[in-house]
């Protein structure tokens, strides 16, 4: 396997100049005035990526995955360390950001091609491909000023996954364009994915990663926590998300409830398809809380099966510990192990206080003749 | 990796895929190779830039010759009727100067500006910035041709022959001009985005150093007698348009000493009478220095590009 992108000891400082004096005059009225303060946006990050890896990079606002991401498409330099990369490489940062608008959109392709280091002749070859992908034939002529911003976003998705790069950098973009557009671009990166390209996938929506990566790495304060499988690095950046978020909590709400196990009654996570299950949860609370009980379930490979939550389960939660029940009456799931988790969240769903990922694994048995996740009980015959 | 089989899948072999190192510092070598791998990338923008300016006008870049061309019909007028100075065919004298100033003025003005103008794409598209800088001078390249044109057709049209000698000097001349104007170019781009007001600084500075070159005057009857009397020649040529202006009036101007056309008729020196070789030599001196400040000026690009991000 060749690594495909390989990041040695990569730091990034940023100086902050405060009250900064930009001009001439005031530079040489006040040379000294102003501090500089240094901002240590990564430090010292350093992994491989594989040929065909998908990987994540997950976490939360201002924990370095975008400055991380622009060191790779090389939009930055780094401060220290250096980054290889294997073969060319197309960012779907800030889609359409190359467009000059006086253009039309056909000289808009050939030249956020260029920028992209394809050469005309392999936008040629191409070109037809990328109108028909970004629907809009009829006005491919039209200057680009009088597009709207989801053609325009369009065009620009549709020339960075069409110029056949063997490095595709996503970030957070998945939300562009209306939801049958959304599904084509994922339908796009998941054939990347067929075809043994390397994808970074930049977000800090955990199902995303889950549906599309393979191994995940965390960040957070510009330091690299986790790097490992995508469930693995998932649990982490939940777990530390909670740690952080417990010191800025301005009530000290969160690290007060606590999950502390869920067990059967038997003991046994094993259910057979179609049966039920009763699931105990322990629930360690210092305070007095009325939140909502969320429990989630995943497939093996981070597809999401089910979620209840929120409004409809209350819970009270007093001092001490607390006993919460989950029944679930039939669990029409089919042959397989599913991850389960439990939380507890504010009684708006907003912020979550308590969280165990992969609190139990779930293996179910199926003997019926269905495919797939679910049995649906279907009947066939002719009539 | 294992593929799926089915239509429209690939394999892909790795080993013989290019690799790109980002670090803190790039090699000039690295620098210089980038910026070549992506010449389709400096024709596009040049193309572009092109484009906009004569967008939704019929006659597009025809007009690129009509202005210059309207230019040289009231210097015509003026010069050989209202405002007689006693040279001869000024015009000429005056446009093939004006030729070279222009190509390096509007180079310089536009590039200036051109980094902090695409902030947007800096900050969200890799590739060799400077490449922005180098469009500017690459369009002001187009312009020059086609007044240029303009000059020799004109030329040819008032049958005054150049001097056919010394057109072989042109290339290795022009090649100074690119490099050095590309050099100063590539470097105020990058010094504007710390310093804003360099923009403006080198609006007045240029207006300076045109009085500087000797486009509308004649160095060798207006200033060389003056420096000569205290050996400080070499001062006036340490402004490298200079010699490329005068090469310029060289080849089509071509006269180095004429009979002044206003009674009573005095010898006037306008051009160095230096031989073929002296213009020879001076303009390949000309050319490795210019070179040489295009290197410096890529490596300081090299230096101030890292901070970009912070100040833009």
């Amino acid at each position: 396997m060749v690594d495909v992108i390989a990041v040695e000891g990569v730091s990034k400082n940023f100086k902050i100049h405060h009250e900064r004096h930009q001009s001439l005059k005031e530079r040489l009225l006040h040379p000294r005035s102003g501090t500089t303060e240094v901002f240590d946006a990564l430090n010292n990050i350093n992994f491989t990526v594989s040929e065909g890896e998908t990987l994540g990079i997950v976490g939360h606002n201002g924990s370095g995955k975008s400055t991380l991401l622009k060191c790779i498409c090389g939009v930055l330099k780094p401060s220290a360390g250096e980054i290889r990369l294997r073969g060319s490489l197309a960012a779907l940062l800030e889609l359409g950001a190359g467009f000059q608008t006086e253009l039309s959109g056909r000289d808009n392709v050939y030249l956020y091609g260029a920028m992209l280091g394809f050469s005309r002749k392999m936008v040629d070859g191409i070109f037809d491909d990328v109108v028909a992908f970004s629907e809009i034939e009829q006005f491919i002529d039209t200057q680009v000023k009088f597009y709207s911003s989801g053609m325009y976003v369009r065009l620009a998705f549709a020339v960075a996954v069409n110029v056949d790069p063997d490095i595709l950098v996503v970030d957070e973009v998945l939300a562009v364009g209306d939801e049958r557009f959304q599904a084509k671009c994922v339908d796009r990166i998941r054939r990347f994915q067929q075809e043994g390209r390397t994808i970074l996938l930049v977000t800090h929506n955990a199902d995303q990663v889950r549906a599309l990566c393979d191994r995940a790495i965390v960040l957070d304060g510009g330091d690299m926590i986790a790097d490992g499988a995508t469930r693995d690095s998932l649990r982490i950046f939940r777990e530390h998300l909670m740690a952080d978020a417990v010191e800025h909590d301005p009530s000290h709400l969160l690290g007060s409830v606590r999950i502390e196990s869920v067990s059967t009654p038997s003991g046994s996570f094993e259910v057979k398809s179609g049966a039920g299950l009763h699931l105990d949860v322990s629930v360690v609370s210092q305070n007095a809380y009325s939140g909502n009980f969320v429990i989630e379930l995943f497939t093996h490979n981070g597809t999401l099966v089910s979620r209840s939550d929120a409004q409809g389960a209350p819970v009270n939660l007093t001092p001490g510990h607390n006993h919460v029940v989950v029944d679930l009456s039939h669990v029409p799931l089919l042959d397989g192990v599913y991850d389960l988790n439990v939380g507890v969240t504010d009684p708006l769903g907003h912020n979550v206080v308590a969280w165990s990922e992969r609190a139990a694994t779930l293996q179910v048995t199926y003997d019926g003749r269905e495919g797939g996740i679910v049995e649906l009980g279907a009947s066939i015959r002719q009539e | 990796m294992s593929h799926a089989p089915g239509e429209g899948l690939r394999t892909r072999s790795s080993g013989e895929l290019p690799v790109r190192v980002v670090s803190a510092r790039v090699s000039l070598t690295t620098r210089l190779a980038n910026l070549w791998a992506r010449r389709e990338l400096l024709v596009g923008l040049i193309v572009s830039d092109i484009r906009i300016k004569y967008k939704n006008s019929t006659l597009g870049l025809f007009w690129s010759m009509v202005s210059p061309a309207f230019t040289l019909g009231v210097y015509y007028l003026v010069f050989s009727i209202f405002l007689k100075n006693g040279y001869p065919n000024f015009v000429i004298y005056l446009f093939s100067g004006l030729v070279v100033w222009n190509m390096f003025q509007n180079s310089v003005n536009t590039a200036t500006g051109v980094i902090v103008d695409r902030a947007a794409l800096v900050k969200k598209v890799s590739f060799p910035r400077e490449i922005l800088a180098l469009s500017n001078v690459g369009a002001a390249i187009v312009y020059f041709v086609v007044q240029l044109s303009v000059l020799i057709i004109f030329v040819a049209a008032v049958r005054h022959a150049p001097a056919w000698k010394f057109i072989t000097i042109l290339p290795i001349s022009f090649l100074s001009l690119y490099f050095f104007t590309a050099a100063l170019a590539v470097v105020m781009s990058a010094i504007n985005v710390y310093l804003r007001d360099m923009k403006h600084l080198m609006e007045v500075l240029l207006q300076l150093w045109f009085w500087m070159t000797p486009i509308v005057y004649s160095y060798s009857h207006a200033i060389a007698p003056h420096l000569q009397r205290h050996g400080l020649t070499w001062i006036y040529f340490l402004n490298p348009i200079t010699l490329i202006v005068v090469t310029f009036q060289r080849v089509f101007y071509v006269s180095t000493i004429v009979h002044s056309t206003v009674a009573p008729h005095p010898l006037i020196d306008v051009l160095p009478t230096w031989s073929y070789d002296k213009f020879l030599i001076l303009n390949a001196v000309l050319l490795g220095i210019s070179v040489v400040a295009f290197f410096v000026a890529e490596a300081i690009f090299g230096r101030l590009e890292g901070d970009f991000e912070s100040v833009l």
